[in-house]
């Protein structure tokens, strides 16, 4: 059993005066969670993230197709008793302390006594907020952790996190990163919706990408990295002209930064030639490595719809979007 | 479920009650009511009406204001302030939302009205020197002003679900003020003599409250009991108002998309 399902989801927003026009947000998104898996929502502003999730939440509802969480609805509250979610930009109340409105979240689970008060004084003291303070005068970095803090207080199977970085300092985003995989090593399953490719990079088993309301791709990110092994980086210390102009036409982009330069052949097959000319010059070699793919080439070339052979798809395992 | 209700009913009244405004027009209802004393003093004879009547009618001014410019708030606030998004993710079904929240405001206002009816009473006391039966009666009065705004906070819900803060606190005082002159609206449409108008002013005078039946101050500061039967009715007609709004706002909030 999936953890979460969308079939063929669609949603159109009603825009205009009369709101006769229809705005597409989503467009036929298939997806599915595993129990246990980091699944990372990735897409630019304005791709259909938020408002996928907001359907998972039931905060909004689809024009068409399916949701299931484990089954279930998200219409039918039960659903929730097991969800945990922190919006965009959260925004709490001002007139409350952070011990009030964990209070608050968690009699709305039903929570009450002595185990409401565990639960909350150990997941502030988890995100460093065990104090006195209202929330108006919080941080924007104290109140993305109340809003993680929040999130967890039921002990939830699945956690939806919005932009979880979004506002956090270095160090905050460390520590969110952390408590991600610590609750990965709990068998949670975490779904969240990111434009920071790196953090996907580091916590997802699994990645979608979305652009303008449609599925680019989907799979697993190990295999998405290790089949995009796309090219050869060289670097050279003080080359001269003679060394360059040979390795032009292997080169795909020459960078120079200070005495270094930094030589991306075209092709693995260039790799031989290139180094001879650099033996035969005489130039000084400093290191030769292969480049991978990143995730950022990926989503790039995803988003500006340069889909790559499906053959290529076939080996890195991903499900190519169905072109509509 | 009623654990729900009741727990969003706690947070909208610590809500409230930490809201400034309500703390500026509680302090302007008590010291309205405590300068009674001076108006009374110069109204030679009827002393004790002048005093009753502008007593009773600072409870009902400053309760209306209180649940318009609190009430207007209660959904529009959440929505403003995406607030709703972590209420409703959580195990709350809508309509357990709309009605803690009303319930929240309501107790609200019932401890307001609680606290401006010490005021009147104590200015009552100090310029009597003494509590009578008589003067027990008054709490009937203000039992009417509490049914007046728990319709008054239901209107406010409703427009808070659908409008701005702003819109929803001009309708809902327009409301009342309507709902205070509704005979002689239907009056003013039957000698109009024009049929559209009079159709107009029957549909008004049927579907929105009637506030003048409320309106038993004067009788109270006379001395009269309120009839028991009017009380019953009184509460019955406020409670079915109140249920028809609730419904009315519960539909809308269950359509709408955050």
């Amino acid at each position: 059993m999936p953890a979460i399902e969308t079939i063929e989801l669609t949603k159109d927003y009603r825009v205009g005066f009369w709101r006769k026009q229809a705005r597409r947000a989503l467009d036929g998104l298939s997806l599915q969670v595993e129990v246990g898996e980091v699944f990372g929502l990735l897409g630019p502003n304005g791709a259909g993230k938020t408002t996928t999730l907001k359907i998972l939440l039931g905060l909004v509802f689809p024009t068409s197709g399916l949701v299931r969480l484990f089954e279930r609805d998200p219409r039918d509250i039960s659903a929730h008793r097991n969800i945990g979610y922190l919006p965009e930009n959260p925004s709490f109340y001002d007139h409350l302390t952070a011990q009030e409105f964990m209070t608050y979240a968690a009699s709305l689970f039903g929570l009450s006594g002595r185990e409401r008060s565990r639960r909350v004084g150990r997941l502030l003291e988890q995100v460093g907020l065990a104090g006195g303070l209202p929330l108006r005068k919080f941080s924007k970095g104290m109140i993305q952790r109340l809003g993680i803090a929040q999130a967890l207080v039921n002990d939830p199977e699945i956690v939806f996190l919005d932009e979880p970085m979004s506002g956090l300092d270095p160090v905050g985003r460390r520590e969110v990163r952390n408590l991600i995989l610590e609750l990965k090593d709990k068998g949670k399953t975490i779904f969240f919706s990111t434009h920071i490719l790196s953090d996907a990079e580091t916590l997802c088993d699994r990645v979608a990408i979305l652009d303008r309301g449609k599925l680019q791709g989907c799979g697993e990110l190990r295999e998405i990295l290790e089949v995009g092994l796309s090219s050869t980086e060289v670097v050279l210390e003080k080359p001269n002209r003679g060394v360059i102009v040979a390795l032009e036409p292997y080169a795909c982009s020459i960078v120079r930064t200070g005495n270094r330069v930094r030589v991306v052949l075209r092709a693995e097959s260039d790799v031989g030639q290139a180094l001879a000319e650099i033996v035969g010059w005489k130039a000084k070699l400093i290191s030769l490595n292969p480049v991978r793919l990143s995730l950022e080439d990926y989503f790039m070339e995803r988003v500006q719809n340069k889909v790559g052979s499906s053959a290529g798809e076939k080996a890195a395992g991903m499900e190519p979007a169905k072109d509509e | 479920m009623i654990q729900r209700i009741r727990t969003i009913a706690i947070h909208t009244f610590k809500e409230s009650v930490r809201e400034k405004v309500l703390y500026n027009l509680i302090v302007f209802a008590l010291l309205l009511i405590g300068s009674s004393v001076l108006f009374a003093s110069i109204s030679l004879g009827v002393e004790r009406l002048m005093l009753v009547n502008l007593g009773l009618s600072s409870i009902a001014i400053f309760g209306l204001l209180m649940a318009i410019f609190i009430g207007i708030g209660l959904v529009s606030k959440e929505i403003d302030r995406r607030t709703i998004h972590n209420i409703l993710s959580k195990p709350v079904r809508r309509f357990e939302f709309i009605v803690g929240k009303y319930l929240g405001l309501l107790l609200t206002l019932a401890v307001n009205t609680g606290i401006m009816t010490v005021g009147f009473y104590l200015t009552l006391y100090y310029v009597e020197r003494r509590l009578g039966p008589e003067d027990l009666l008054l709490l009937e009065a203000i039992y009417f002003i509490l049914l007046q705004l728990a319709i008054v906070v239901g209107f406010a819900l409703l427009f808070s679900c659908v409008s701005t803060p702003i819109l929803s606190a001009f309708f809902t005082f327009c409301v009342y003020v309507v709902g205070n002159f509704l005979g002689d609206i239907r009056w003013l449409g039957q000698e109009s003599g024009s049929a559209v108008f009079e159709k107009i002013t029957s549909v008004v005078y049927y579907l929105l409250p009637n506030f003048s039946d409320f309106q038993v101050i004067s009788q109270s500061a006379h001395g009269s009991a309120v009839p028991c039967h009017l009380l019953v009715s009184g509460s019955l007609y406020a409670l079915l108002y109140v249920t028809v709004l609730i419904s009315a706002s519960i539909l809308i909030f269950e359509e709408r998309e955050f």
